[in-house]
């Protein structure tokens, strides 16, 4: 690891301001557990680290009616799970967050750490860039092996795949973040948050170098509503999982009248599907309703050589998500 | 002097059952609460005065040749104390990782900052690391001579069933949790002393010597605990002689280079891959008759050699013939029980299918074929019958293919193997102290398989006092030399070396006690912390009196093993059985259950004799399911150097485990056998056996990934392979 100067403020425009407003300069610090295996690797080689856990505003979870939840930045996983308002109300979040299974680093990983993780793409961490190429250009991830990476979204340049745990819930829920920057605060929806990059020079996240995520708002549950997130990872000990869906149903009687349906770890950004969310609207879910949203959601996916596999985990791990969030199926 | 005579010399022997108050029993680990309370000291955690950090520059390119090399800029950074290259302009590289240049520097960041300002430019040269496909290795290939035995094509004549398939096992390698590594210090012109984490103290200096220029008489090497070798770490490595070098060249500091988790999951070793087209003949009431096959597979550099085909059963047909495949995907080391867990997928997974092609029990044909285990076949049967119970195998097993309803398979699988783990060359020290103390010395070393706690066992219940009056010293060379712990050897070597020490020591001490207990010698025995007579225990004297009468001078005597015969023989068996559970739509495996029944002579302590076959089983899961060392075509790296994907079983993971040592006179008999590698073999062919069992189809290769899974389950076709 290089040396650095280190920095912990105590506001948030203490921290923005120690921030440079170039890429690479200075990194924010949280949880660490994923920027201290950057530094490590020498993925990221900041002259200044800055350390948020300082500042108490960033801090907290509050619940109420109709004003919903708030959960502060540094919120740990392990607070965000321990919290019975979010247990009752947002069942999604909670299965995304039980999906870490390492108790260290649910204990250490924040909420906003989760969002703001850089990919495991393992030509990135290899030090070949977030497009992974090589010296002549061409795309590591395509000549090389690809049973990690994308199956949507995989048009290119960037084939990895988003690693948030918690984004596919948020954005079903229809969570927005807040901002905090040199021009003050700023709030997007979780879905706008994420973009795909389309040169090395861009990040995989609506965010500027001195902008910190401060809070996650999340709407109050809707009457009706019913959510579930599946994941389908190999190990039981903590591991990355292959496919993850995230769903919220409004459902009227027995009707679905509005579906939000986001993949997870299938593509570089988390993946909500249109697709799969109109095979539901209006429908009492069955298993075959619940079939075909999952393959509605696949549709558009292609391999890239080797990771035809992870197709047919999307669209599992979708019809799993609907199912546990109607109260039926296959639980992990 | 109470020399043992000549009819005494034979009665090295262990004592009776009822006569072991410690053999056999469940003793805990004597070095146990030092290593859960963190004051165990491995070789990482050796930190000298004035030590300086060891790096490494390593070539990140899979094949090239040193163009231009250039360290100026290093040598003259502040806090950089020596660097050395390990290669010049014009050297070939074979392989990702390799050593270019060492540097010793004040502290870690400092030697970092050194490597990164070393210049190297290399002129890249064409790799290959794909070891799957023999027909697309070109120049690459190294046939060796085919193998015949009896007449293999008169017996596939002659079978009324014959199946082919295909099986395999992914290049994977140690991971040691604890790195290989070293710390290197020089004594004045002419003496080094080194702490290394090793599996052979008393071979380190020998291996030194010449490299360093000093006699290895000179090289004091130390070690009290290893975090993991698994037969990668016999060698002072490279990177310990350069770290050697490097303390030389600043002086004599310190200089410690342990590895980095990239660099040892790259450069310290794998397992060699194998892979192979199997053909079994058979008569149709499952009676074996013909072997034919086709192996391939890569250990990097170095030719594989051909595997102990077919295992354990000597199939009386054979044709085999192999193929290795060079490539450039790093070093091979013997990984635990070299060869065996490869063979053993390859043989138990085609007579398994030949089971299934049969529609017979696979443990029934394994039953039906078990005189050709040899020898050990009375011991299999006995294994596979208690493990059948352990398992509830006859009521839980179903043919091919789980008829139940969901997406959830559940099927059943069972290995057997063998392994010889005959005990190494190995001498100790033995010393009575006039105060009752006993201390055991010998330049062995614990691979964290309880060899301290064995050798306790066998010296404090051959001289009759508790296990807490011994004291046993390993791992330093200036001890009496003991072989390296590698084949299952060091339980047989110490734990005979200590037998007959412990013995000829207490007939030293019978001699100086017999006159006041009125009896000679050979009537004297040593029980429960009292020297006594035999045939009249009321005559007798405590242990501490009788040291007393040493007249304050120690007893010491050398204990050796001169190789097999009563205390120790070769030749383990084992069985296991594994039950999973498939999710056939996402090709997910879970072990439910892995029953594992071992016999290994006579077991000294029982419970780290379970904690061998516990272990075993959790490493064999990890490479049954989960293990690879991902090679990348593109760039010929090791894209997994790290324990994120590079993925090892964790708790929940593992199932419930169930171990059966085999005991009673007939296994005592054959005296200790050892026991380290035996159970990792059986590991991947039950559970790849269970998944068949579960799916209905073969998945070919471990680990048994949700793609291959997938993948086999696309193949056969069936209707529930896609949801």
């Amino acid at each position: 690891m290089r040396a650095f100067e280190y920095v912990s403020p105590t506001t948030k425009e203490q921290a923005v301001a120690l921030l440079s407003s170039t890429w690479g300069e200075t990194e924010i610090l949280a949880g660490g557990t994923d920027l201290l295996a950057l530094l490590k690797d020498d993925i990221v080689r900041p002259r200044r680290v800055v350390n948020i856990k300082e500042i108490a505003e960033l801090r907290g979870i509050s619940f109420s009616m109709p004003a919903g939840l708030r959960i502060g930045a540094t919120v740990t996983l392990q607070e965000l799970l321990d919290h019975p308002d979010i247990a009752r109300h947002y069942p999604a979040l909670v299965q995304a967050a039980r999906g870490v299974t390492s108790p260290q680093i649910r204990n250490m990983g924040t909420v906003g750490g989760d969002l703001c993780q850089r990919p495991r793409c393992w030509y990135f961490r290899s030090g070949f860039g977030l497009l992974a190429r090589d010296e002549t250009g061409r795309s590591l991830v395509l000549e090389g092996d690809n049973r990690y990476h994308a199956i949507l979204g995989n048009e290119g340049p960037a084939y990895f795949v988003n690693p948030s745990s918690l984004a596919p819930a948020l954005i079903a829920y229809g969570a927005r973040l807040r901002i905090f920057g040199p021009r003050g605060t700023r709030e997007i929806p979780v879905e706008r948050f994420f973009r795909i990059p389309k040169s090395e020079a861009e990040r995989e996240y609506d965010l500027q170098p001195n902008e910190i995520v401060t809070e996650i708002l999340v709407p109050p549950p809707s009457a009706g509503m019913v959510s579930a997130t599946y994941e389908v990872r190999q190990r039981e000990a903590l591991d990355w999982p292959l496919a993850t869906a995230s769903v919220a149903l409004v459902l009227e009687g027995q009707r679905v009248r509005s579906a939000r349906v986001v993949l997870g770890h299938v593509a570089p950004i988390p993946w909500p599907s249109p697709e799969a969310e109109r095979a539901l609207l209006g429908k009492t879910v069955s298993e075959e309703v619940a079939q075909a949203a999952a393959n509605a959601a696949v549709q558009r996916a292609r391999s890239l050589g080797k990771n035809e596999y992870k197709i047919q985990l999307a669209r599992v791990a979708v019809r799993r998500a609907i199912q546990q969030a109607v109260g039926g199926g296959a639980r992990r | 002097m109470a020399e043992r005579n000549a009819m005494e010399m034979a009665e090295y022997k262990w004592p009776e059952p009822e006569r072991r108050r410690l053999i056999g029993k469940r003793i805990s680990r004597v070095d146990g609460p030092e290593k859960v309370t963190g004051r165990a000291k491995y070789t990482y955690d050796v930190n000298r005065p004035g030590m300086l950090a060891g790096k490494v520059l390593r070539c990140p390119h899979a094949h090239a040749r040193i163009v231009r090399l250039d360290t100026s800029a290093a040598e003259k950074m502040p806090g950089v104390k020596a660097v050395l290259p390990l290669k010049k302009v014009g050297d070939e590289i074979l392989w990702a990782g390799d050593e270019v240049v060492a540097v010793a520097a004040v502290d870690e960041p400092t030697a970092e900052d050194a490597i990164r300002a070393i210049v190297v430019e290399y002129e890249k040269l064409p790799h290959f690391v794909l070891d799957t496909d023999p027909k697309a290795a070109g120049e690459r290939v190294r046939p060796t001579a085919e193998q015949v035995e009896g007449d293999p094509d008169a017996a596939f004549r002659e079978a009324e069933v014959v199946v082919e398939g295909l099986y395999g096992a992914s290049l994977i390698t140690h991971c040691c949790l604890e790195a290989h590594g070293a710390v290197v210090e020089w004594e004045g012109e002419n003496n080094v002393l080194v702490h290394v984490s090793t599996q052979a103290v008393s071979g380190i200096a020998g291996q030194m010597a010449g490299p360093l220029g000093v006699p290895a008489g000179n090289i004091r090497v130390k070690q009290d605990h290893i975090g993991g070798g698994f037969g990668s770490k016999f060698g002072p490595d490279s990177w310990g002689i350069a770290a050697a070098q490097l303390s030389k060249m600043a002086g004599g500091r310190p200089v410690k280079i342990m590895l980095e988790r990239d660099a040892e999951l790259m450069v310290a070793g794998a397992r060699p891959s194998y892979y192979g087209r199997v053909r079994v003949g058979a008569k149709r009431d499952g009676t074996v008759i013909a072997w034919e096959s086709e192996t391939w597979g890569t250990g990097g550099i170095p030719p594989t050699s051909p595997l102990p085909l077919p295992y354990v059963l000597r199939i009386p047909n054979q044709r085999k013939r192999h193929v290795a495949i060079v490539t450039n995907s790093g070093p091979a080391r013997a990984w635990r029980a070299p060869l065996h867990p490869q063979a053993c997928l390859l043989t138990m997974a085609a007579l398994d299918d030949l089971a299934a092609a049969l529609r017979m029990d696979p443990l029934d044909l394994l039953l039906k074929n078990i005189e050709l285990a040899g020898e050990r076949a009375d011991v299999y049967r006995e294994e596979l019958q208690i493990a059948a119970e352990l398992m509830e195998w006859k009521k839980r097993w179903h043919p091919r293919g789980d008829p139940s309803p969901g997406p959830v398979k559940r099927g059943l699988g069972v290995s057997i193997h063998t392994w010889p783990g005959r005990g190494h060359a190995c001498r100790c020290d033995l010393t009575i102290h006039p105060d009752g103390s006993v201390e055991v010395k010998l330049g062995s070393q614990d691979l964290g398989t309880g060899t301290r706690t064995a050798i306790a066992i066998v010296v404090a219940d051959t001289l009759g006092i508790p296990l807490e009056a011994v004291r046993v010293r390993i791992g330093d060379n200036q001890y009496p030399p003991a072989g390296g712990s590698g084949g299952s050897t060091t339980i047989g070597g110490v734990s005979s070396a200590a037998r007959r020490a412990a013995l000829d020591a207490l007939d030293q001490l019978f001699a100086r006690i017999a006159p006041l207990l009125n009896a000679s010698p050979d009537q004297l025995e040593a029980w429960e912390g009292r020297i006594r007579v035999k045939e009249d225990p009321s005559r007798s004297i405590a242990w501490e009196q009788a040291c007393a009468r040493l007249d304050g001078m120690p007893l010491t005597v050398r204990g050796e093993n001169p190789g097999p015969g009563e205390l120790t023989t070769a030749g383990a068996a084992g069985v296991q059985m594994a039950d999973v559970s498939v999710d056939i739509e996402t090709g997910i495996v879970r072990i439910n259950k892995m029953v594992a029944v071992q016999d290994c002579g006579l077991i000294i302590n029982m419970k780290t004799a379970e904690s061998q076959c516990y272990g075993a089983m959790i490493m064999g899961i990890s490479y049954a399911l989960y293990e690879e060392k991902i090679m990348d075509p593109a760039t010929g790296r090791m894209l997994n150097p790290n324990m994120e994907f590079y993925k090892l079983a964790g708790l929940a993971d593992i199932g419930e485990l169930v171990v059966h040592m085999m005991t009673g006179e007939k296994y005592d008999r054959r005296g200790v056998i050892g026991l380290g590698e035996p159970p990792v073999i059986s590991p991947g062919a039950a559970i790849s056996n269970a998944v068949a069992n579960a799916i209905g189809v073969r998945v070919p290769f471990l680990p048994l990934t949700p793609e291959r899974v997938l993948e086999a389950l696309a193949k056969k076709g069936g209707s529930h392979a896609r949801v």
